[in-house]
């Protein structure tokens, strides 16, 4: 065994010392290597943790949100649906929302506004929300503190990504253009935690009445509905019985928002396919050049070793090292580059294509979910092929004469 | 140090750094999990069902809630005019025609 060792050990000796002799080649090549392995990498890193952070996160949702569809598209949901659902079996409450959307032309954002449930006008039990307390300090807050933040006519509580991308805080004050093109102040009440970014980076919680003066929505009208179910496994029904009921309806299922998460950044989507095609064409490019043969320097070189000695297997053996110690190296540096670029950075390289057009984009760090089953797959995704094309055109190599692999001369 | 040394040593290192990261992956996944449970309640207290990942169109701010025209916006031929259209698909009831 000892002796098996150590003719490996001259074997990755020599052919170190091999590939140092062609470093501009090699070091471009081991260079590309490490650059696919971490744009492969991140991009796995990447979607494993935003998939398994939202369904986290979004195991909270509505069991079933109820929108009214009109020729397609979504309109104001009619309070008098309500009595409806409320009657089919197997509902437990019936909570309206009011949401929508406002373009902020002084930063070119959208914003998400929001009235938080049972803050709505035409309800009267509003609610407190409550948000992270101001004095900052390094102890972890939570996201909702009692200090005192209340949501009140003419104020509003704002995402963090807003208070960035406006530079405004608590108590300063922010106008609005209403329906009507009248202009609405409120006062900033509290900002939403830093923490919670990835839900509510865009958000603004607004009150109900504040909500229709500056959408004009009547009072008989919501955007649409939440319902609770008595039985977690009757949510399909009842979704079905809502549909049967108001055939205008649209019910979505808190599944089918997990679902809609778990297919993000799904391997068809268009810039997903650009990244992985441009790796299997480089690893494509890798193997061809690999399998379409020696360099004349290459073939003189096994030609020597065989002449002094080698055996066929001892090339091989040699030529299987020269693979593994290029495609290791790739795959540790490749690896290691992107959990520090994903969970560290931020997605650094990735950012400007999540941004697309949108001038408020969220600040958030992933928690890294990462295991043994992806670093396995990249593996076998990166480190086998190669290694694997490295060998087979090496094969032919080693079988020749080296009296006439000696002969050929000029590279 | 012979080359084949400084291999191992380099591969030592490398798998030494992996194996830190996974443990610092595993220990951040444990103090993110305070963290993942606020998200979790915020959205059950304001009802949200989504992500704030992609702020530059509608369906791609509320993806779950996207239209039945989403796929086509504003012509059936218009094609895809936002980055994060090509990370995203519109939702699963969606594409599940039967």
């Amino acid at each position: 065994m000892t002796h098996w060792i150590e003719k490996q050990r001259y074997i990755i000796d020599f052919t170190l010392s091999s590939l140092l002799r062609r470093k501009v080649k090699n070091f471009g090549l081991l260079a590309l290597y490490t650059l696919i392995v971490f744009i492969l990498a991140s991009t796995m890193f990447f979607t494993y943790a935003i998939k398994k952070e939202a369904a986290l996160i979004l195991n909270g949702a509505p069991e079933i949100v109820v929108q009214k569809i009109v020729a397609g598209r979504h309109d104001l949901f009619p309070l008098a649906y309500v009595e409806t659902i409320k009657n089919i079996r197997g509902v437990a409450s019936v909570e309206s929302r009011l949401w929508g959307y406002y373009y902020d032309s002084l930063v070119s954002a959208n914003y998400t506004l929001l009235t938080p449930p049972g803050n709505d006008a035409a309800k009267p039990s509003a609610k407190t929300t409550v948000v992270e307390n101001d004095s900052g300090g390094e102890a972890v807050k939570p996201l909702f503190e009692l200090n005192g933040a209340k949501l009140e006519p003419g104020t509003l509580i704002i995402g963090n990504g807003i208070a960035r991308l406006r530079a405004i805080g608590k108590d300063d004050y922010m106008p609005f253009r209403a329906f009507d093109g009248k202009v609405l102040n409120f006062r900033i009440a509290g900002v939403l935690s830093s923490q919670s970014e990835l839900v509510s980076s865009d958000l603004m919680l607004i009150t109900g009445e504040d909500f229709r003066k500056l959408f004009g929505i009547d009072n008989s009208h919501v955007t649409d509905l939440t319902v609770v179910v008595n039985n977690p496994s009757e949510v399909a029904m009842v979704a079905s019985k809502i549909k049967k009921h108001l055939p205008d309806a649209r019910p979505i299922i808190r599944d089918e928002i997990l679902r809609t998460y778990d297919s993000i950044f799904n391997w068809r989507g268009g810039m997903m396919i650009v990244i992985f095609s441009a790796a299997v064409l480089a690893f494509v490019i890798f193997a061809w050049d690999k399998a379409s043969g020696l360099s004349a320097g290459e073939r003189r070189e096994i030609g020597i070793l065989k002449a002094v000695g080698w055996e066929t297997s001892d090339v091989i053996q040699m030529k299987f090292w020269e693979g593994a110690m290029i495609s290791l190296t790739a795959f540790f540096t490749g690896v290691i580059l992107a959990y520090i670029h994903v969970f560290f950075t931020g997605s650094i390289v990735f950012e400007p294509a999540l941004k697309g057009w949108s001038s408020l984009y969220p600040n958030f760090e992933l928690t890294p979910f990462v295991n043994l089953e992806q670093l396995t797959t990249l593996f076998f995704l990166t480190v086998v092929p190669y290694t694997v094309a490295t060998i087979v055109p090496i094969w032919r190599a080693a079988t020749i004469d080296p009296d006439s692999a000696m002969r050929f001369t000029g590279e | 140090m012979r080359n084949s040394s400084l291999f191992f040593l380099y591969l030592s290192g490398g798998i030494l750094l992996l194996g830190l990261l996974l443990v610092h992956a595993s220990f951040s996944e444990k103090a993110g999990r305070e963290n993942l449970e606020e998200k979790a309640a915020l959205v059950k207290t304001l009802q949200l069902t989504d992500l704030c990942l992609f702020t530059e169109a509608r369906y791609t701010r509320h993806l779950s809630q996207a239209d039945l025209n989403t796929a086509f916006q504003d012509h059936p031929l218009s094609l895809e005019h936002f980055p994060s259209g090509s990370f995203t698909q519109p939702p699963e009831r969606i594409i599940a025609r039967p």
